[in-house]
């Protein structure tokens, strides 16, 4: 399997003595012959290089600065907000508004002092991505977006790092080690993105506030086996977890020799343009080609005040409904096709969802529908929530 | 008779079910009766021109169908075919 040695300078490897606090501190390390001393010692000159402080981020830096490794870097850009206390266990209900970057280095400098940890208050681009990863040993992906995903491969491919990688959403995750010399990497397991909107992210459809807990840990475990060469790795192997059903499945993976990253006939020999590769490539063509009409959450209140005939058109999830609402019709926005028999064209109907993502599309489908007075109300029912009703809760 | 996986993001074009039986010779059969069924599977399965969308891995058992006879795979009784999306949270 694939370890660090070799990509590992023995002088760091004999500089990272342990002191005797340390011992003490390790000492349950110390005491299995898989780890030992100089497991310990790979431990402390390894450099792990954590991409977001996020739902992954959270349980592999925390687990990760505990164990020993000695340098950890962090890239974030992000506020900590009430919605991320849910699963990002770095952060406290203190830290809402501060950087991800300090709240994870309060937590993390209390772990463990001996940490040297390295922040980066950036978002991670092509631009920076390669100077960046060179100077760690392997980087751990718990990034959130699609071009970061590929964003990150690329890189670990053109630099040779190890990418640890987990994903989630909703009750499932994945995870793999892609990148090694031998071991495929994730455009060979995924060679294209997803058309956007296909697929929804955590803040669209949500995810079980755990689950970043399991997919992170087994990636912070995956992380230190590579560092002390113990065990059997994910490489080549995709680890499907099913939180619902309490199901841990695993998938072959083979190394592509056609990859354009990493095959025999590479085209991808420098970093691209991920937002670009992500967003146009492969994109549906518009349902609608006109410009949606509009209306801002003012206006809609105006005509309400003014009790003008309109009907509000909800096309969220029912649980999405209880949460708060307009008093609308709802209909989710998969159901509008079957049931769209229920709308009225004659009168002026106002679609929104939590966003106006969602209704944006429920906009597009009427006007090719041939309904002509539909609006789509800009920013959703949170807008509202932010603008019109300081009282309905946000989620 | 084969069994479909169906991953929790398509679920809700599946009748919300996890698993679908279709009785199918090959995984080729197994998708096209499991879209007969549930048509709203089908954008996100297959594109416009009637191919499998490059981001939906399909395998049967643990293999990737991609290594296999691809869409001509031939199935046995009891083997599992698991469609595997793309997921990007974190």
């Amino acid at each position: 399997m694939a370890t660090l040695s070799d990509v590992k300078p023995t002088a760091a490897l004999a500089e990272a003595v342990l002191s005797n606090d340390e011992i003490l501190r390790y000492s349950r390390h110390l005491i299995m012959p898989e780890v030992g001393m100089a497991g310990q010692q790979k431990l402390k000159a390894a450099r792990v290089l954590c991409i977001g402080a996020g739902g992954l981020g959270s349980p592999l830096a925390l687990y990760l600065t505990a164990a020993g490794v000695g340098t950890l870097g962090i890239v974030d850009f992000d506020v900590v907000d009430y919605t991320n206390l849910q699963r990002q266990i770095l952060h406290t209900t203190a830290d809402v508004g501060r950087r991800k970057l300090d709240s994870a280095a309060d937590k993390l400098k209390a772990i463990n002092p001996f940490l040297n940890l390295r922040t980066f208050d950036t978002k991670l681009t092509s631009a920076n991505a390669l100077e960046l990863f060179r100077e760690f040993d392997i980087v751990a992906d718990g990034t959130d977006n699609f071009p970061t995903r590929y964003l990150v491969n690329d890189a670990c491919v053109l630099t040779g790092k190890p990418n640890v990688y987990g994903s989630i959403f909703r009750f499932e995750g994945q995870a793999s080690v892609f990148a090694t010399e031998d071991g495929p990497c994730y455009r060979c397991l995924y060679p294209e993105p997803p058309p956007p909107g296909l697929v929804p992210s955590c803040a669209e459809g949500g995810v079980l506030g755990i689950l970043p807990g399991l997919i992170g840990v087994i990636q912070a475990t995956e992380t230190i086996k590579l560092i002390l060469g113990q065990g059997d790795s994910l490489v080549g192997r995709l680890l499907l977890v099913d939180a619902l059903g309490m199901k841990f499945r695993e998938l072959k993976l083979r190394k592509n020799p056609d990859c354009p990253a990493c095959g025999t006939h590479r085209t991808i020999t420098e970093l691209i343009d991920y937002e670009q590769f992500c967003g146009i490539r492969g994109e549906e063509a518009p349902v609608y080609g006109g410009d949606l009409p509009v209306i801002s959450v003012e206006e809609l209140k105006k005509k309400l005040d003014a009790k003008a005939d309109i009907f509000i058109l909800d096309v969220r999830e029912p649980h999405e409904y209880q949460i708060c609402n307009l008093k609308g019709y709802l209909i989710p926005l998969g159901d509008l096709p079957k049931r769209v028999s229920e709308l009225d064209s004659s009168r002026e109907i106002i679609a929104h969802c939590k966003m106006g993502g969602r209704s944006a599309k429920a906009v597009a489908f009427l006007k090719q529908a041939g309904f002509t007075k539909v609006h789509n109300l800009t920013g959703g029912i949170t807008a509202w929530a932010e603008r019109i009703d300081p009282t309905m809760p946000k989620y | 008779m084969p069994q479909i996986q169906i991953p929790s993001p398509l679920r809700q074009y599946s009748g919300k079910q996890a698993s679908v039986d279709v009785p199918a010779k090959t995984v080729g059969e197994a998708l096209t009766g499991l879209v007969s069924r549930h048509p709203d599977l089908k954008r996100h399965l297959y594109t416009d021109d009637g191919k499998l969308r490059a981001f939906v891995n399909v395998y049967v058992n643990d293999e990737d169908m991609r290594y296999l006879q691809k869409e001509d795979t031939v199935l046995k009784d009891g083997d599992t075919i698991s469609i595997v999306p793309s997921i990007a949270g974190g």
